[in-house]
């Protein structure tokens, strides 16, 4: 049976290219880039430096102000609360956007408890929001703006350079949520006025369990309190022993994708276009969710009127993906992002996120769609609601015996 | 959280799937859920004079474990009377089809869905048996 995994948003497969790189520093260079005094150390801090050139090229800084974590949510937990305690007495207001990721809305809400303000601001039925609600939203005590680069659900980019104009108009330090961008579309946090960065390596084919802050050092030099306290590792920020074999293969993940990108990105819209073309030609009543002109390249998230997200994954059993129903998590809640969209609940059960990645071919698209095409034909035979629509009726005008 | 094999099953194999008369005064349908809460079924059951359920059809939208409760009670409720087919609990779906916590709702609903239209052929005969 064929086994297609389009799920490269939720993490990817090392790279063959990385892992090689990495496995020296698992085996013979095993040393601790904190050691000072003997070769192992030196060897293993040079890796180290090697891996923040390579990062820094993907974002166009200073390598100095890369800063090694273990991933995307410990990055942004140092960026919030870390900008929040530095800067607390300056202001204890905070900006982002409703359809962040869970690593940022949590910090975000937790800050709320030690008593400082967050301004989520809606988005529009693309998934955007616009420097002018940024421009108007930042108060007095505006401390830091939080949006996120681009959506892991659906995909839509967030207009950076605009939103991190206005920061700097306004003297507000500019995170952003990079971990689905990083490694995918060009990045360029001088022009685009972000002060503040975070990525993680498994989501563009390095391994888990490592990532990157950026922190600017000039214009202005930002500060963060650590999260964790130890031996003042990674400029006092990021205390802790370096996870040398994870940010060489963090650094060989962001040179290949830095490398690859124009023609890698070509390839992958051309699958999603592809995909898209498939599904639509051969179903009616289904939505393309997000912004088509402002998305990632791999993500395409799809609505399938009149049929469950979960019953449709296990009718494309050997296709990986990911749903917005509530079926799938555990908190029983559709998806937050897509009703900020604007979707109704019925709309966000019936979603699917198909993300495609580097292994991803024209076959496995091919694959997809038809297994798609057969298994949301077999299940609005079998639902209740397509037989309604079909009747004519007004599924929003019907009184549900809800439970 | 991996589907057991019965759920599996009458996924891939459902029983029972389509529709009776919905106007016929010997058809109950039941129509339970909300597409808000991600499942809604529609169970319908056509009984003979003796109160004999001589056939049953549903439709789901819902997830597999849905789809698999109301599969199963189709083919539970078909030859019994009326008031054998209100003796099915949820309980008795769960355990059958090895749902886990999260998907005991769904089994809920099924028996939900049988109350229904058991209470929706019975209305309907009294109202008959009242007009003539
Ligand atoms: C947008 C976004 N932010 C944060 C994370 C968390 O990243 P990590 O798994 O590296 O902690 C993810 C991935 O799950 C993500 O997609």
């Amino acid at each position: 049976m064929r086994q297609v995994y389009l799920d490269n948003a939720a993490t990817t497969p090392v790279d063959p290219r990385v892992l090689d790189e990495m496995l020296p520093y698992l085996r013979e260079e095993f040393g601790n880039a904190a050691s000072r005094n003997h070769s192992y150390g030196w060897r293993a801090e040079e890796a180290v430096d090697t891996a923040r050139n390579q990062v820094a090229k993907v974002l166009g800084c200073s390598p100095k102000e890369v800063i090694w974590t273990s991933g995307s949510t410990e990055s942004n937990n140092i960026a919030i609360k870390g900008v929040a305690r530095m800067y607390g007495e300056k202001g204890k207001h905070i900006i982002a956007q409703e359809t962040e990721h869970k690593a940022v809305i949590d910090p975000c809400k937790y800050l709320e408890q030690e008593g400082y303000r967050v301004t989520f601001l809606p988005v529009t039925k693309a998934g955007l929001v616009s420097a002018e609600q940024v421009r108007e939203a930042i108060c007095d005590d505006t401390i830091l703006v939080s949006i996120m680069f681009a959506n892991n659900e659906t995909g839509t980019i967030q207009p950076m350079a605009e939103i991190g104009k206005v920061c700097k108009e306004k003297g507000v330090l500019f995170h952003t949520d990079g971990t689905q961008a990083f490694g995918k579309i060009p990045v360029d946090v001088e022009a685009m006025g972000i002060d503040l960065f975070s990525l993680s390596a498994h989501k563009v084919y390095g391994p888990k369990g490592v990532g990157a802050l950026y922190v600017r050092r000039k214009r202005p030099r930002v500060r963060c309190e650590p999260v964790l306290h130890g031996g003042g590792h990674e400029r006092g920020m990021r205390s802790g022993t370096l996870n040398v074999p994870g940010i060489v293969g963090l650094g060989a993940a962001a040179e290949i994708a830095l490398r690859e990108m124009d023609t890698e990105s070509k390839r992958l819209s051309g699958l999603r276009d592809r995909m898209w073309k498939g599904l639509s030609s051969n179903l009616d009543e289904i939505f393309r969710n997000g912004d088509p002109d402002q998305c990632l390249p791999n993500i395409l998230n799809v609505s399938f009127l009149y049929v469950e997200g979960e019953s449709l994954m296990m009718g494309i059993s050997t296709v990986a993906v990911s749903s917005g129903s509530a079926c799938t998590s555990a908190s029983l809640e559709p998806s937050y992002v897509l009703k900020a969209l604007g979707l109704g609940d019925d709309l966000a059960h019936s979603s699917i996120r198909f993300s495609m990645g580097r292994f991803t071919t024209q076959e496995d698209i091919d694959f997809t769609v038809d297994k798609m095409v057969e298994t949301v034909n077999k299940l609005r035979e079998m639902s209740p609601l397509y037989e309604m629509a079909k009747e004519g009726i007004d599924l929003s005008k019907v009184v549900w015996a809800a439970h | 959280m991996a589907y057991s094999n019965k759920v599996v099953d009458h996924f891939e194999h459902p029983r029972n799937v389509g529709s009776l008369d919905k106007a016929a005064v010997n058809v109950g349908t039941g129509i339970v859920g909300a597409p808000e809460c991600g499942d809604v079924m529609k169970l319908q059951i056509q009984v003979d004079d003796a109160n004999n359920i001589v056939d049953a059809k549903f439709k789901t939208f819902g997830c597999g474990s849905a789809i698999a409760s109301s599969s199963l009670a189709t083919e539970w409720i078909k030859g019994r009377k009326l008031d054998e087919a209100l003796e099915i609990k949820n309980t008795d779906i769960v355990k059958e089809l090895a749902l886990p916590p999260v998907k005991i709702h769904c089994s809920v609903l099924a028996e939900d869905a049988i109350r229904a239209a058991v209470a929706d052929v019975t209305a309907k005969r009294d109202a008959k048996v009242e007009a003539s």
